[in-house]
């Protein structure tokens, strides 16, 4: 038998169609929760750090354990949710892509608030003064922050991008890995270890290592140029 | 924010946005529940691009044990159920939740074991009788314990052979059929397993067939309709169509052409 990592080999370099049709799936269900939990957890995170408000601390602190959410509550929750017999069942949408995209919002969303918040927070301590001075607001100075704590914000982002695609039970509730549908990378890892395949199992999970492998470069080089430009 | 700074993050945002909005097929589809032994054997692989050639209609499967693809079924989840155990399936259809239960095919179970088969298993001459052996001998046994078909057949025996599992030896992974295999090749573990997935699977070590051909092991598969009555969503047509042609003699074809290393694994049933 030849080795996973020759096996990984050859699929990606035979771009073997149901392998690229799932990496595309996986790549294109982390990457939109990415997309969508950043769109709500920058702004709410950062508008967590600055604004004061009754029970702010017990929100950030259930903020910060759901950051321990299991995948496999995070997926039945929203299984619960889209099932035909649950409040959101007439969408329809139990067993497709957007399903997981919606499954993988929930795990990740508390990772990009909390640590947006953490983020924004120290920046604040920091240039409080500076910031008034000017004439800005809390609340405005919201984008400022952002921008400012681009590099360390882009961690966290990586963090939820990390944990969503290499998560399994979320979006094998939601999804069902079905052939051509909604089989992901992980769950094609399970299926093969399922059928004794284990030689298979492997190949998968180094072709997606390397794809994290790659995205975690990429992002680490864009955070590079972008402090090398601007000081 | 310089030009090309603007311009890189818009490239950003634009294939992000592509990825977001792959065209989803706009096929006809039914969703099937139905079991891990069928997916993991590959049989749906091998059949249901026939079915969609012929007919345009994907099938969308989602496998999982008997008791969860039935679930599934009860909540409007799936249009069809595919599944093995005969007095489940015909719980369902009696509250309702399925129109009526086909038989499709049958496979049997067999008990797997270590080669050098501790509890001597190959001397017994019954189902019931290699059960009684492995409690008496106090050997490993991996139990599915997911109240799928397997495990649901598994208990059958256990009652046959009056013995009520349990203690050291009696591991309940509560996983699939590939999982429990897996368990069962390193401890090393008997198991109950269906032929489809043992021929199938990989990953064997020193596991063999030890108990096969007692009747009571014989492994019939049903599938049902979901009550469009009681979900109306459900794709009742589209539904039916596919039962209509796995119950026919071009479907019965497709399921007795699946083999596995050249034996065959599933043998046509439908009347």
């Amino acid at each position: 038998m030849e080795g996973p990592f020759a096996t990984a080999f050859g699929l990606l370099l035979a771009a073997d169609p149901v392998l690229m049709q799932i990496i595309g799936l996986s790549l294109r269900v982390t990457l939109t929760a990415v997309l969508i939990a950043c769109l709500i957890g920058l702004p709410l995170g950062a508008a967590l750090a600055l604004a004061r408000f009754p029970g702010r601390g017990p929100v950030i602190i259930v903020f910060n354990a759901l950051m321990g959410l299991p995948p496999v509550v995070a997926g039945l929750i929203v299984y619960l949710m889209l099932s035909r017999t649950g409040p959101l069942g007439d969408l329809g949408l139990l067993f497709t892509p957007e399903a997981m995209i919606l499954a993988q919002v929930v795990l990740i969303l508390p990772i990009v608030v909390s640590l947006t918040r953490s983020v924004v927070e120290d920046i604040w301590a920091e240039y409080r003064e500076q910031l008034q001075s000017l004439g800005a607001g809390r609340l405005r100075a919201v984008p400022t922050l952002l921008w400012d704590g681009r590099v360390s914000l882009l961690t966290g982002v990586l963090a939820g991008f990390g944990r969503a695609s290499a998560e399994v039970g979320a979006v094998l509730v939601v999804g069902g890995n079905i052939a051509g549908h909604t089989r992901t990378m992980t769950t094609a890892i399970t299926l093969e270890t399922n059928r004794g395949n284990l030689g298979l199992a492997v190949a998968l999970g180094i072709i997606l290592l390397t794809l994290t492998l790659t995205l975690n470069a990429a992002a680490w080089g864009a955070g590079q140029w972008a402090r090398g430009r601007l000081g | 924010m310089t030009p090309t700074r603007r311009s890189a993050l818009l490239g950003l945002a634009s294939s992000l946005a592509m990825l977001a909005a792959l065209p989803a097929a706009a096929q006809e589809f039914i969703t099937v529940a139905s079991t891990t032994s069928t997916e993991n054997s590959g049989l749906f692989g091998h059949i249901l691009p026939i079915f969609e050639a012929e007919t345009g209609i994907e099938v969308r499967v989602v496998s999982q044990g008997t008791g969860q693809a039935l679930e599934t079924g009860r909540r409007g989840d799936a249009d069809v159920v595919f599944v093995h155990a005969r007095a489940q399936e015909e719980a369902f259809v009696a509250e309702g939740y399925g129109v009526q239960r086909f038989d499709v095919m049958y496979n049997d179970f067999v008990i797997v074991g270590p080669s050098d088969d501790p509890a001597g298993v190959r001397a017994t001459d019954s189902a019931a009788g290699a059960m009684a052996a492995i409690a008496g001998a106090g050997a490993s046994f991996a139990s599915r314990g997911d109240d799928s078909g397997t495990h649901v057949a598994e208990q059958g025996l256990w009652a046959a052979a009056g013995i009520a599992p349990a203690g050291d030896w009696y591991l309940s992974t509560g996983s699939g059929m590939g999982a429990t295999l897996n368990t069962a090749a390193q401890v090393p573990a008997y198991a109950l397993t269906d032929r489809g997935t043992w021929l199938s699977f990989a990953n064997r070590g020193p596991l063999e067939i030890v108990s096969e051909g007692d009747p009571v092991l014989f492994n019939p598969y049903g599938i049902i309709l979901v009550n469009p009555e009681r979900h109306p969503h459900v794709k009742a047509d589209l539904g039916q169509a596919f039962i209509d042609w796995i119950t026919s003699p071009e479907g019965q074809a497709a399921i007795a052409s699946f083999e596995v290393g050249g034996e065959q694994l599933f043998f046509p049933s439908a009347q």
